[in-house]
């Protein structure tokens, strides 16, 4: 793990590679207390938004996983999404209180017909995170080798990136999302839905890491590579995207806030997760109309939407800031 | 540059074919079209199936049915539109039309609020780096990154709206709402104008000042209930947005601009206190283009007469100042109508709709019915389209300010106003030529989600019944549609990218 703007050491870094036979002395020297991995990472664990964005992002995602359970495995929580419960409060009101603190039946309240809510937020939030993260990794995947591909080898692979890429500003990604979102719910299942929105998610990436790559590939340290016979991909491995890391991992983060928003909005249109499963944003569609009688049906899921994306965007600038600590804004 | 555009144009064009035999091969294989039949239990069912399979086309190849709607929807070039027709057998071509304007109308303005505010506020936080207004926009960025268009729209149904339709009955300001609206007003304005800690405390309490002593006023006379700019308040503006323009562009000691700017308000001035009254009986939409380009004309031989050497500057200035003269006159005109809009309508901010159906009334309660209805679906489109810009524009603002043409300007000891109006600016806004299209794709996207929530018959709508019932027909008319229109912004953008970067164009 590398920086790639600091261009000194950036390179030392890789002529010790090819030299570290010859001076293994000076090499250790230069750069004894600190990789640029560690770095990356002391700047990332500093930044104060970052690590409570993450904090509460695991705590997040374990309280939906522990909850209900995950898949088969039961959870702590004793009541689950399907069965009716009798109502316990007027309209099924929340009966989690702050002071004195209890949980209570039912805390975050019962639909109209008397599910657990909070059973339901937390299998909607599971499910919103998996599409996120899946999402966000396939994207991640896709976009780098079409971008690297385009940057490295330009040609073809640059044509076609370059052609998707107009294609996505004539039909918007939600539009498309949209189709093969309708699509995926015919195959069913959550993954086949986060597929095939990750197959409309990577361009920006692939843009960014193109840009990266068309750099990168001029440097001594590339020309170095294939002068010793190296093969183009492993330049591109070994090489070229380590020094593209950065941007790659930073933008991943962005996916996957993106892909939350994409998802709960396609759910809400009625072509993302479908009943009897669920998720944040079909919950919302469910009960938007309930927000004057039964507010609570309406924040819960807006709430999980809003945390998770944010907590994701926060730790995408603190990995950005731990990258790049020239952009940093304080 | 006519071939830059020609070049841009063809391929924007071929994708635009390509995109579209993507989509209805997307779509027709999205579903079951004669699911809800199969379903039915109707006696007539299977001759109800028969005839849905013919009226769609269903039993010809995916290839045939394409061409049929290519062959039909190319035929708009020469005006004669066959968009085929939607699963129910209504012609697309008559649902489009009324839905195309009010999606277009909604897309368009939200994009050219989003750009305004945006790059405003990102040259601002630019200019204020690492102040408190600079974390504060960061932090408004961050949450509309984050906020779910769908969830934010009902909330402002909610709040916006229906308590707001309750609040105007009486319009009533109680002195903590005063007080609170007038601190955080004044908190805004002080961290954005920025200065050290005496100037920033006299900026707080005259701008609190100011506003209590207004929205008291307001509330003794019921203002929010019977706006009223009128003349001496127009005038006033008037001269305010000429000096605003003025300072903002080349400074007073410049008598050539500021004799073109002083001019063009003048004539603004006179010429709107001559029509102002027939203009409140009898406006039409022509009557007001011609009046606008009126404005415009004198702004330009305003500053190219009185120009002199920086005619360029003046006329910008000038014409600046004309568009501010007229964007208030037509605020004087609408806020004259505003009571007697009440009358019609006592709960004036709709949460359904794009215009009150079968409304009969004159051109400025059609004008304000159309505003009060597109009020809140802009607010919600274009929040995340101006967290984007703010943070390009911020980024790329700051880009250019390190740069050492902007060094060499300061060391010659121009004044920093000349320093970011004459070298920064334009070479900031360069990058954001790129995103107007990316963006623009992206509020089509959001369109479709803001008409779902708002109740709008617009494309979006269109797209959504279309594609759940796995009918191509209006799918692919809002993709002409939108498409096109992107086609038009990305070109759009285009032509601004080579205008502020004569190199793209070569």
């Amino acid at each position: 793990m590398t920086e790639p703007n600091n261009p000194a050491q950036l390179d030392q870094v890789h002529e010790a590679e090819y030299e570290i036979e010859s001076m293994p002395d000076e090499v250790t020297t230069t750069d004894k207390s600190y990789s640029q991995g560690r770095l990356v990472l002391r700047r990332f664990l500093r930044h104060r938004g970052a690590m409570i964005s993450l904090t509460f992002l695991i705590l997040i995602a374990l309280l939906a996983i522990t909850s209900i359970g995950f898949g088969p495995i039961p959870g702590w929580w004793s009541k689950n999404h399907v069965d009716l419960y009798p109502i316990q409060e007027v309209g099924g009101a929340p009966t989690l209180t702050l002071w004195p603190f209890s949980i209570g039946e039912h805390p975050f309240g019962q639909s109209t017909i008397g599910k657990d809510y909070f059973a339901l937020v937390m299998l909607g939030t599971q499910n919103s995170l998996a599409i996120a993260f899946t999402v966000g990794i396939a994207a991640t995947i896709i976009g780098t080798l079409v971008g690297a591909a385009a940057g490295y080898f330009r040609g073809l692979a640059e044509a076609f990136l370059m052609r998707v890429t107009d294609l996505f500003i004539i039909i918007p990604t939600l539009v498309l999302a949209a189709v093969l979102g309708r699509m995926a719910g015919n195959v069913g299942g959550i993954f086949a839905l986060a597929g095939m929105l990750a197959l409309v998610s990577w361009t920006g990436l692939a843009r960014l890491v193109r840009g990266e790559v068309l750099s990168l590939r001029e440097r001594e340290f590339v020309a170095a590579a294939r002068a010793v016979g190296t093969s183009p991909w492993r330049i591109i491995v070994r090489h070229i995207l380590p020094n593209a890391l950065g941007t790659i991992i930073v933008n991943a983060t962005l996916l996957i806030s993106a892909a939350i928003l994409v998802e709960t909005a396609l759910s809400y249109l009625g072509f993302g997760v479908r009943p009897p499963n669920t998720s944040l944003g079909l919950l919302i569609s469910e009960n938007q109309n309930a927000l004057s009688t039964r507010p609570w049906l309406f924040w819960w899921p807006g709430v999980f939407i809003v945390a998770v994306a944010l907590c994701v965007n926060f730790i995408g600038d603190g990995l950005r800031d731990a990258f790049d600590p020239r952009q940093q804004m304080d | 540059m006519l071939k830059f555009i020609a070049k841009r144009l063809g391929i924007s064009l071929a994708i635009l074919v390509l995109g579209s035999l993507l989509l209805y091969v997307l779509v027709i294989n999205s579903g079951d079209p004669l699911q809800d039949l199969r379903e039915s239990n109707d006696p007539n069912r299977e001759n109800r199936i028969r005839q849905r399979i013919e009226n769609m086309g269903l039993d010809m190849p995916w290839y045939e049915r394409y061409w049929d709607w290519l062959t039909g929807a190319s035929r708009c070039l020469v005006g004669q539109c066959d968009l085929g027709t939607a699963i129910n057998g209504q012609s697309v071509n008559a649902l489009v039309a009324t839905a195309a304007a009010s999606t277009l109308r909604l897309v368009v303005l939200a994009s050219l609020l989003a750009i305004v505010i945006g790059v405003i506020l990102g040259i601002i936080t630019a200019i204020r780096q690492y102040s408190g207004f600079d974390y504060g926009v960061t932090l408004f960025a961050f949450i509309a990154f984050s906020l779910p268009v769908f969830w934010l729209g009902v909330l402002l149904k909610h709040y916006a709206a229906i308590e707001f339709n309750n609040w105007i009955v009486d319009a009533d300001l109680s002195w903590p709402v005063i007080l609170a609206v007038a601190a955080v007003l004044a908190f805004i304005l002080q961290a954005a104008l920025g200065g050290d800690l005496k100037r920033r405390l006299i900026t707080f309490a005259a701008v609190a000042l100011g506003i209590v002593a207004i929205l008291t006023y307001f509330d003794l006379v019921t203002w929010f209930r019977r706006p009223a700019i009128g003349i001496p308040v127009y005038v006033l503006g008037v001269i305010g947005a000429a000096v605003l323009v003025i300072v903002l562009t080349s400074g007073f000691h410049n008598q050539r601009v500021r004799n073109a700017v002083a001019a063009t308000a003048g004539v603004a001035l006179v010429g709107y206190i001559a029509v102002r009254g027939f203009l409140m009986t009898s406006a039409t939409i022509p009557i007001l283009l011609v009046c606008f380009v009126a404005a415009i004309a004198v702004a330009v031989a305003a500053g190219q007469l009185l120009g002199g050497f920086s005619r360029r500057q003046a006329t910008l200035a000038s014409v600046v100042t004309a568009l501010l003269a007229s964007l208030l006159a037509i605020a004087d005109l609408l806020l004259s109508n505003w009571s007697g809009y009440l009358k019609e309508q006592p709960r004036p901010i709709p949460t359904i709709g794009s215009a009150t159906p079968n409304y009969e009334s004159t051109f400025w309660m059609h004008s304000l019915d159309a505003l009060t209805h597109i009020v809140l679906p802009t607010v919600t489109l274009m929040l995340i389209s101006i967290a984007s810009y703010t943070r390009y524009t911020r980024a790329s603002m700051l880009d250019v300010l390190n740069q050492d043409y902007i060094r060499t300007a300061r060391s010659k000891g121009i004044s920093e106003r000349k320093v970011i109006t004459r070298h920064a600016l334009r070479n900031s806004l360069i990058p954001l030529a790129t995103i107007v299209a990316f963006d623009f794709a992206g509020l089509i996207g959001g369109a479709v989600i803001t008409e779902t929530v708002f109740g709008w018959q617009g494309m979006g709508n269109l797209f959504r019944t279309g594609l759940a019932a796995v009918d191509p027909a209006p799918v692919m008319a809002f993709y002409l549609v939108t498409g096109t229109a992107a086609v038009t912004m990305n070109m759009l953008a285009d032509i601004a990218y080579a205008i502020l970067d004569p190199r793209i164009a070569r």
